[in-house]
């Protein structure tokens, strides 16, 4: 028999583990199906788990590490009674309540879960550029988490690959160990933050190519070079680094919910009105899973504080 | 750390993993790296339950740059299998339980 389940939430960064603390203060008993170990931040604890220092929590004068955060918010969800499952789900049915969840087995016969209501906390993954050799050398010089790989570029050339804040973030990071950064972006304007633009035009260390695509990644065994070709000119050059970090956005990690529930055609959950409701009745979305806008570890975490209540009330009104 | 790991440094790496008995599988690793922090439990249940078929070896990067160079790691954490001294099989990224098991398993 599958167990029963009043609130159910998928995924475990801010927005899922804050929706935890509040239902679990409700006594709902929430069960957070939190992701398994992986290397892109689709895992337990979310994308701050591949950050260094978080300096716009509030609450945290002196910054924390965004490891460190992940563990206090899980600590403090466990502590009213969140029960956390190192998981991944494999397959939802929405059509009918209690909504059925797998884990596991996508083709077993019964679901592992069945839920009253749901709570998608799911979150976003970094996208790749998709050209020709960025799979292949994926950890040989090809790398999307400068915390984890930066150390091996000590004194070495090596691109970064965006121009938003999470690419400055990675570039200024990097500057750290390599010698020199070339932050390679398609425009010739940041979409990054004033802070964070100020920041990086003064570090000496980094060096912009604008206007200018990667092409391909260079490299037998691991990473020479990469190609990269100029938007104005149609010009291609090969620049020598031995490292390229990937920063140029994030898609959401929907997968599991196409056909089951309305997304927008960029792949984000859509939300109505100033809720966390989705078109399915009792299920709702917090996070980056249906945010590509504010992306924030505080939004997430207001958002998952709204998926919250909204699964309360609708709890509530629905009751047993 | 649990003694369900073995501790591996540049010294005794050689000589450790060429006289095992079972394959070791050595975890390249460090203490800022959060997806290393993610797998060592995991690595813990997989030690547990191959008792005597297979041993973790955990080997710091930052302390122990000689190995970590030689097998030309560049991202962490890195798993690596060694039977009889040779590598065998590579994993590079923190991966589920069950897929690292997959994994292994063809080697053991």
């Amino acid at each position: 028999m599958p167990e029963a389940r009043k609130v159910v939430i998928i995924g475990s960064g801010p927005a899922g583990l804050t929706a935890a603390i509040y239902s679990a203060r409700a006594q709902l008993q929430p069960l957070v199906i939190e992701g398994e170990p992986s290397s892109n931040s689709d895992q337990p604890g979310g994308q701050l788990m591949l950050t260094t220092e978080v300096e716009n929590y509030p609450g945290f004068v002196d910054g924390i590490m965004g490891p460190e955060l992940m563990g206090v918010m899980r600590d403090q969800a466990l502590r009213f009674g969140a029960e956390l499952r190192t998981a991944k789900v494999s397959r939802l049915e929405l059509a009918s309540t209690p909504f059925s969840v797998w884990v596991g087995d996508p083709e077993a016969d019964e679901p592992t879960v069945l839920a009253d209501s749901l709570i998608i906390a799911t979150g976003a993954r970094p996208l790749m550029l998709g050209c020709p050799n960025e799979d292949r050398l994926l950890g040989y010089g090809v790398s999307t988490c400068a915390t984890c790989d930066g150390f091996f570029f000590r004194e070495h050339h090596i691109a970064v690959a965006g121009g938003g804040d999470s690419a400055l973030e990675e570039a200024m990071f990097l500057t750290r160990f390599a010698s020199k950064v070339t932050l390679v972006h398609r425009r010739d304007t940041l979409r990054a933050s004033k802070i964070m633009q100020e920041r990086a035009f003064k570090n000496p260390k980094i060096e912009f190519l604008w206007n200018s695509v990667i092409t391909d990644v260079l490299g037998d065994t691991k990473v020479s070079g990469i190609r990269v070709e100029d938007t104005t000119t149609g010009k291609t050059s090969e620049l020598p680094v031995t490292g390229l970090f990937v920063a140029i956005g994030h898609e959401p990690n929907s997968a599991l919910l196409k056909g089951q529930i309305e997304l927008e055609d960029n792949g984000y959950v859509k939300t109505f009105g100033r809720t966390s409701r989705t078109n399915v009745d009792g299920v709702f979305a917090c996070g980056d899973v249906q945010d590509h806008f504010y992306r924030q570890a505080i939004t997430s975490a207001g958002s998952g504080c709204m998926a919250a209540i909204d699964a309360e009330h609708w709890l509530e009104e629905h009751g047993e | 750390m649990s003694e369900k790991f073995v501790t591996l440094s540049d010294a005794t790496f050689d000589e450790h993993v060429k006289s095992s008995d079972v394959p070791v599988l050595v975890d390249f690793w460090a203490e800022w790296c959060g997806p290393c922090k993610m797998i060592s439990p995991v690595l813990e249940e997989i030690a547990q339950e191959h008792e005597g078929k297979l041993q973790i070896g955990k080997l710091n990067i930052d302390d122990n740059l000689d190995v970590t160079r030689r097998f030309d790691v560049m991202s962490i954490p890195t798993l690596i299998l060694f039977k009889d001294g040779e590598p065998q099989l590579r994993l590079i990224g923190a991966k589920p339980k069950g897929q690292l098991i997959e994994e292994i398993s063809a080697y053991l």
